[in-house]
């Protein structure tokens, strides 16, 4: 199973606690109106309709059981939610225990029937508490808005070139012109006429390297690749070449899929994207269009080093570089 | 080098910096001869432009010699020694809105894109010194200046016409012309402009070139407005008179065909209390802008005219006079100005004498006195109207 494969089977497990979670919470729901409403009936049923102190114990239970309800049917984060279930759970069943000692006959038969039926769905909260403690940790669910757990990170972008189709193409085709535009790789080398080698600059001046393979393409019209082998981020990515309405320009659309692994690298590689990691493909891309259409990076005095979304303002002051600036170069 | 920087909110401040280098290919270095202090180059002061930061080099009009150029310029384009006016917009030259000559919209020369997407919804060109918005480049009140897409922008003189005569192509006198090519002049027109600053008049001076039977100046100085009644214009003087009577007197009660805006976001208003709710709201920075002229401008246009806009706006502004710009099927035009499609047309009528653009200067001063230029400008001192700076 390849590592993203891993990933949708994670994402589906995190799926079903979400929907297991919900049913809990309906049951609860049920019980607490119950337990509230009715609570003659309730206390007759379990057999404990001769005690004074079931008159004010049951609504209470009722009560906890619609906290459990709201948690359960309004929140995500459904295994802190189902421990508190299990904690009910334990309550009721001390409760029960008590009851049963203390009585004999018809309210005992009943009692020990409540018990069991207690008992049951206690099981069913523990495995439910321990499944969805477990999906959190591996952190199936993908984080909202950027990287930070872990898990699979889609970007997309696009952009229109004045150039023929078949000439933006060629340059993307040509894998050793990416880091051209691409700010954060350093090189790309065909290795075979599909295969590649990637090496790009990762936090803390650290390098990553992988092998890609182009798995499609047509030429002037797409280029989809992945990583293979033991890649630190797999990831793999489609570049889609298609003419527009003008007749001279070509739109550009990218989707990029990492995979985000957990840990430190993932923390790392999260922080290197920052919250807004379609900013980095975004740059990219704008960058691409210089290059294509005036021959190289456009730099000004405040952003030397060119378009990077996160030093847009406040950057260097719009006045000339000293020669030492200069000479230090970019400060990735 | 020296260099005019600004330095916080109602400041600027001439100090040494380090002289320009050759960043991409197609650069060129410029030793400038002459620049000079635009009305914009005030809002910047004003701090009423996002992104300006400590020690930016300001100016976006000069002019110079080439001292050096980058390996992608084109010999046959621009040479070591070439006189050249700069245009202020920075365009490739390349991309979809240059080949449409939107050059004020290049795709490609503004290395800070993303700023001016989230104001803007999409990015502007870069401008020299105008900013962080527009690209954070260093601008031209200074010794030296570095050129970007030097194949592209700086308009060689090779007459031998003064630098009076010439710099201001690099931007109020295709600004102007600008705002009256937008307005589709017709020999029946009569066209009102708001604003006699040195934009304003080149607007009237080009309004009446491209054929206007009739151009009103509108402003409140009274320096600016005799200065447009000796070339010709009719004055407003709006806090003498009330510009819609006024208005309405000299076109017999149709309105002007065409209007101008040449005032933009720090207009002043004669009724005191509309000034005052503006600038409270502009204070509290609940609306960027005082959009005085150009409510006036659009209230006062006759059914099915045209508005052109060249003052500059920045942000947003309230009280827009929506109803009347829609049910008086009203035209609203407007740009920051594309000059490199007009500098060499203009060059020509320069030539020929068609326009006589060294007559809106009243003060010439040596670069290092930039602040006392700025202050006697921006304060309406001295009959100030342009001011040139001499590096």
């Amino acid at each position: 199973m390849t590592r993203l494969a891993v990933r949708e089977a994670a994402d589906a497990r995190q799926e079903e606690v979400q929907r297991r979670g919900r049913g809990l919470g309906w049951m609860s729901l049920g019980l607490g109106v119950a337990q509230l409403t009715v609570p003659d009936t309730v206390r007759r049923i379990s057999g404990v309709d001769d005690s004074r102190a079931s008159r004010a114990v049951v609504p209470l239970v009722g009560a906890r059981e619609l906290v459990h309800a709201a948690g359960l049917l309004t929140s995500r984060r459904k295994s802190a939610w189902t421990w508190t279930r299990v904690v009910g759970d334990a309550m009721d069943l001390t409760s029960l225990g008590m009851a049963i000692a203390h009585r004999r006959g018809r309210r005992r038969r009943r009692l020990l029937g409540v018990t069991g039926a207690v008992l049951g769905i206690t099981v069913l909260d523990v495995l439910t508490a321990v499944q969805a403690t477990r999906a959190r940790e591996i952190g199936a669910a993908p984080a909202v808005g950027g990287a930070r757990k872990g898990g699979p990170m889609e970007l997309t972008a696009t952009t229109t070139v004045r150039k023929p189709a078949r000439e933006v193409y060629a340059f993307w085709r040509d894998l050793g012109n990416l880091p051209t535009f691409m700010a954060h790789l350093r090189e790309v080398r065909a290795t075979g006429d599909r295969t590649s080698h990637w090496s790009a600059s990762a936090p803390f001046g650290t390098n990553v390297e992988w092998d890609a393979e182009i798995i499609d393409e047509a030429t002037g019209e797409k280029i989809t690749w992945r990583s293979t082998g033991n890649a630190d981020v797999p990831n793999a990515g489609t570049v889609r070449f298609v003419p527009a309405p003008d007749g001279v320009s070509t739109e550009v659309h990218v989707v990029l899929t990492y995979d985000i692994p957990g840990g430190a690298v993932g923390k790392a590689v999260a922080r290197y994207f920052g919250e807004e990691p379609h900013q980095q493909l975004d740059d990219d891309l704008r960058r691409l269009k210089q290059v294509l259409e005036t021959g190289e990076v456009v730099r000004s005095e405040g952003a030397p080093w060119g378009k990077r979304a996160r030093k847009e303002f406040p950057q260097r002051p719009a006045q000339p570089l000293s020669d030492a600036e200069l000479a230090k170069g970019a400060d990735a | 080098m020296r260099a005019n920087t600004w330095a916080g909110r109602n400041k600027v401040k001439v100090r040494d910096v380090p002289d320009p280098k050759i960043l991409n290919k197609r650069d060129a270095i410029v030793k400038i001869t002459s620049t000079a202090i635009c009305g914009s180059d005030l809002h910047l002061v004003d701090g009423y432009v996002p992104t300006m930061q400590d020690g930016d080099v300001m100016g976006h009009e000069f002019m110079g010699e080439v001292v050096e150029v980058g390996s992608g310029v084109p010999a046959d384009k621009l040479r070591v020694g070439d006189r050249v006016v700069v245009p202020f917009p920075i365009a490739c030259g390349a991309c979809g809105a240059c080949a449409a000559e939107l050059y004020s919209c290049c795709e490609n020369s503004n290395p800070n894109a993303g700023i001016a997407e989230k104001m803007f919804g999409h990015p502007v060109a870069g401008i020299f010194g105008y900013s962080h918005l527009t690209g954070g480049f260093a601008g031209g009140q200074a010794q030296y200046a570095r050129v970007p897409f030097a194949d592209v922008g700086p308009l060689k003189i090779e007459s031998d016409l003064t630098d009076e005569q010439v710099l201001f192509l690099s931007d109020i006198l295709p600004t102007g012309f600008m705002g009256a090519d937008l307005c589709d002049i017709q020999p029946t027109d009569v066209v009102a402009v708001w604003g006699a600053g040195p934009v304003g008049q080149f607007a009237m001076d080009s309004a009446r070139m491209l054929g206007a039977a009739k151009v009103i100046a509108i402003d409140k100085e009274p320096y600016r407005l005799q200065m447009a009644e000796r070339a010709g214009h009719t004055p407003i003087n709006f806090e003498e008179v009330d510009v819609r009577s006024r208005l309405l007197e000299l076109t017999g009660g149709r309105g002007p065909d065409k209007c101008i805006d040449a005032v933009g976001m720090e207009a002043s208003h004669g009724a005191a209390h509309i000034h005052a709710y503006d600038r409270v709201k502009q204070a509290v920075r609940s609306e960027t802008e005082r959009p005085h002229a150009l409510r006036q401008a659009i209230l006062s246009c006759r059914s099915g005219g045209i508005v052109s806009v060249i003052g500059v706006y920045g942000g947003f502004l309230d009280k827009f006079p929506a109803g009347a710009w829609m049910n008086r099927a009203l035209t609203l035009r407007t740009g920051q100005c594309h000059v490199q499609r007009y500098m060499k047309p203009l060059l020509q009528r320069i030539e020929r004498g068609e326009i006589d653009p060294t007559r809106v200067i009243t003060h010439t001063l040596p670069l290092d006195e930039a602040e006392r230029g700025f202050d006697i400008f921006k304060n309406k001192q001295d009959h100030c109207e342009k001011v040139v700076l001499k590096p």
